[in-house]
């Protein structure tokens, strides 16, 4: 069973605006192949205002299709048509509380129907613009299709090129073997072969100059820079972050303002730790300061 | 009312006297059954034991052809690379569209390493066609695989006859049969099979156990080398708890096959005439006069599996179903696919699988949510217009599809 969240059951269990608005002037229909959902949106919209004075809609598809459809028709009635246009598949899977990554599918079909629903409102033919796959990369929502398109787009020979382009595969690494297997596909395909050891032709941003492992200053540097670039979001709930020692590849920080006590610390940690990795392409444990004592017992037991 | 569990190809409950016999195995008889000492003095006797259960249930000829395993994908992984390893030479291997994953997976792995995979299709209930697999088996075929009893729909394949054609060929042959042990009555030494597969989970044993049938005198390589367990054949210090677990478990099964084909079948039946009488617009899929006694597979149209499956947990009631969205693959269950099942109703199959553990009370109270089940979400249903499907479905609603 996937572990959706209570605002996804809430949304299931007791749909809003379900079924067809009587005198709709706008209806988007979009389906997605993944899952094979499909959903109808209709819309009265304001002649005069523009506003969507009211939306329903009808969904064949799973718990979180259904779920999607209703939180949507929330999110904008009462809005402009310019306005609703701005709402994306993440506002929509922020509202239900999170989407696990094979589903958020959902959400994007969600946006589709909306934007379908405007388009035939103001008279106009609605497109498609991507094509979804079968999922690959379970850390990063990153399908085949999409790791395809850019293998062929840019070159790509190598996993850490699908991952420097794509993210895909940059999280637990379980995907790898999908990722060469599109590669080989793909490569041959160009009557190319795919050659596990070519050396990547991307290279990692900012950091891609250092050649080999990082000199500790470089590392220190770097995770400075990082810390800096991801205060603005730690001080705008009230806490702060301050880097205290650097060993090997582990990183002592100290939580503090709001965040500190704070229930949400060790994920925020988690957090920093998957942006150090991402930006440093390498491993880096954060662990928070105050383990660090014991470290040091230990050392001089 | 409590919970109702109908997803018995899924798993099984183990059974009280199963784990009653496995506990001294965790708390006295833990010795290593290699070892010489007291502590391993009953083990040995115990697997042995163990051993002639299972080779009851299956009409084994000799208890030394059960070789004890991890699980059923296991024993799938061991006969199959068994035989393309034995017979090197030998580069195609026959196969159905509808095997499970732990066959369908590792013959997609081979088939990158250059063999030749044949998938037998099936027709729309699910059936293989005898005569172009006769046209298939030839010298150059190292084994076929074909699955005793489909996991989905339940449909039994006549494995029987075709490893009688295929040992005419001189080609080996395997069933997966895990779905099918303990539920349909089988005498192996009648047979003309050289391997087979179960596994302990899907008859009241724990999971994590599974069996390897391996007629004497078939060429044979291991997958795990190391100790001498298992006559060298399967190395690994032996899950001693499990397989005496999986022993009792067989005896069990055996005792109960008459109830399974008759009280068993019994409720099933009733669930899927109940079901089909009392809502429109769905159908049983497979081939519906040669099935497990405890298996149902039925499309509801127009609405997805996955949104039922909530709505009959809800009730307290658990199956499972074939649709895409369960898994997060990108299609509906390649089952419904080989079986042209339209993907409006292969996306709504919900399978109902039966144990010895359930009661003609819970088909009833079954009977009584699905209607509404499946009316609350046809009435979100694109496809759906108040006591009916939509003129023309396909025409009415017409997605644009990314």
């Amino acid at each position: 069973m996937w572990d959706y969240s209570d605002k996804v059951k809430e949304h299931f269990f007791n749909p809003k605006n379900a079924g067809a608005v009587p005198d709709a002037n706008a209806i988007g229909e979009v389906g997605s192949i993944s899952c094979g959902d499909a959903l109808r949106l209709t819309l009265k919209v304001d002649d005069d205002s523009e506003v969507i004075l009211d939306a329903g809609f009808q969904t064949f598809g799973c718990g979180s299709a259904i779920a999607s459809s209703s939180v949507l028709t929330e999110i904008i009635k009462g809005m402009t048509i310019d306005d609703a246009l701005k709402v994306t598949n993440q506002d929509i899977a922020d509202q239900l509380e999170g989407l696990p990554p094979e589903k958020m599918h959902c959400s994007v079909m969600g946006r589709e129907a909306l934007q379908a629903a405007i388009a035939n409102y103001r008279g106009e033919e609605w497109a498609d613009d991507h094509e979804e796959g079968a999922l690959i990369c379970k850390c990063f929502a990153i399908d085949a299709v999409m790791i395809e398109e850019m293998v062929w787009a840019n070159k790509l020979r190598t996993v850490e090129d699908v991952t420097n382009f794509t993210k895909a595969g940059g999280g637990c690494a379980s995907c790898h073997e999908d990722i060469e297997a599109i590669l080989e596909k793909v490569l041959a395909e160009k009557g190319e072969k795919f050659d596990p050891e070519a050396p990547a032709v991307t290279k990692k941003p900012a950091v891609a100059e250092v050649k080999g492992p990082l000199t500790n200053l470089q590392r220190i540097k770097k995770i400075e820079e990082v810390l800096e670039s991801l205060r603005p979001a730690l001080m705008a709930d009230g806490g702060d972050v301050e880097l205290v020692e650097v060993m090997g590849n582990t990183a002592y920080v100290n939580m503090t303002g709001a965040c500190n006590g704070c229930q949400m610390a060790a994920m925020t940690i988690a957090g920093i730790q998957q942006r150090l990795m991402e930006v440093m392409g390498e491993f880096i444990k954060v662990v928070p300061a105050s383990e660090m004592k014991k470290l040091v017992n230990i050392e001089v037991a | 009312m409590s919970d109702i569990y109908l997803d018995n190809n899924a798993t099984t409950k183990v059974d009280h006297a199963v784990v009653d016999v496995m506990i001294p195995y965790f708390l006295e008889q833990y010795g290593n059954p290699s070892s010489i000492h007291k502590f391993a003095d009953g083990v040995a006797r115990g697997i042995k034991r163990a051993r002639q259960q299972v080779q009851e249930l299956i009409g084994a000829e000799h208890d030394s052809e059960i070789i004890f395993t991890s699980c059923g994908t296991e024993s799938n992984s061991t006969a199959i690379l068994s035989a393309i390893k034995a017979q090197p030479n030998k580069k195609e291997i026959i196969t159905t569209t509808v095997e499970h994953p732990a066959i369908l997976s590792l013959c997609d792995a081979l088939e990158k390493d250059g063999y030749t995979i044949h998938r037998m299709p099936v027709d729309k209930a699910g059936r293989l066609n005898v005569e172009s697999y006769k046209k298939l088996l030839s010298d150059q075929v190292a084994i076929v695989s074909v699955m005793w009893a489909n996991n989905e729909t339940g449909t039994i394949f006549p494995v029987q006859e075709l490893a009688q054609l295929a040992h005419d060929a001189g080609v080996m042959f395997h069933t997966d049969a895990v779905q099918a042990v303990g539920k349909i009555p089988m005498m192996l030494q009648d047979t003309k099979i050289d391997m087979l597969s179960l596994s302990g989970h899907k008859l009241h044993a724990p999971k994590g156990i599974g069996v390897l049938y391996l007629r004497r005198g078939t060429r044979y390589r291991p997958l795990l080398r190391g100790g001498h367990q298992e006559r060298g054949r399967r190395a690994g210090t032996e899950n001693t708890a499990s397989i005496v677990g999986l022993g009792k478990a067989c005896e069990l099964a055996l005792a109960h096959i008459e109830y399974e084909n008759t009280q068993v079948k019994a409720m099933r039946d009733r669930l899927e005439r109940g079901i089909i009488e009392q809502i429109p617009h769905c159908f049983v899929t497979g081939d519906l006069y040669n099935r497990l006694p405890n298996t149902t597979d039925i499309a509801f149209e127009y609405i997805e599996g996955e949104a039922i499956l909530m709505l009959l947990n809800k009730a307290g009631i658990a199956a499972s179903s074939g649709s895409a969205c369960t898994s997060g693959s990108l299609e509906p269950s390649h089952v419904m696919r080989a079986m042209d099942i339209p993907y409006t109703a292969a996306h709504g199959t919900i399978r109902f699988s039966f144990s010895r553990y359930n009661s003609m009370h819970e088909v009833d109270e079954v009977l009584k949510v699905m209607p509404g089940v499946v009316a609350t979400l046809r009435k979100l249903s694109p496809y759906w217009e108040g006591d009916g499907p939509v003129v023309n479905p396909e025409q009415a609603f017409k997605p644009t599809y990314a």
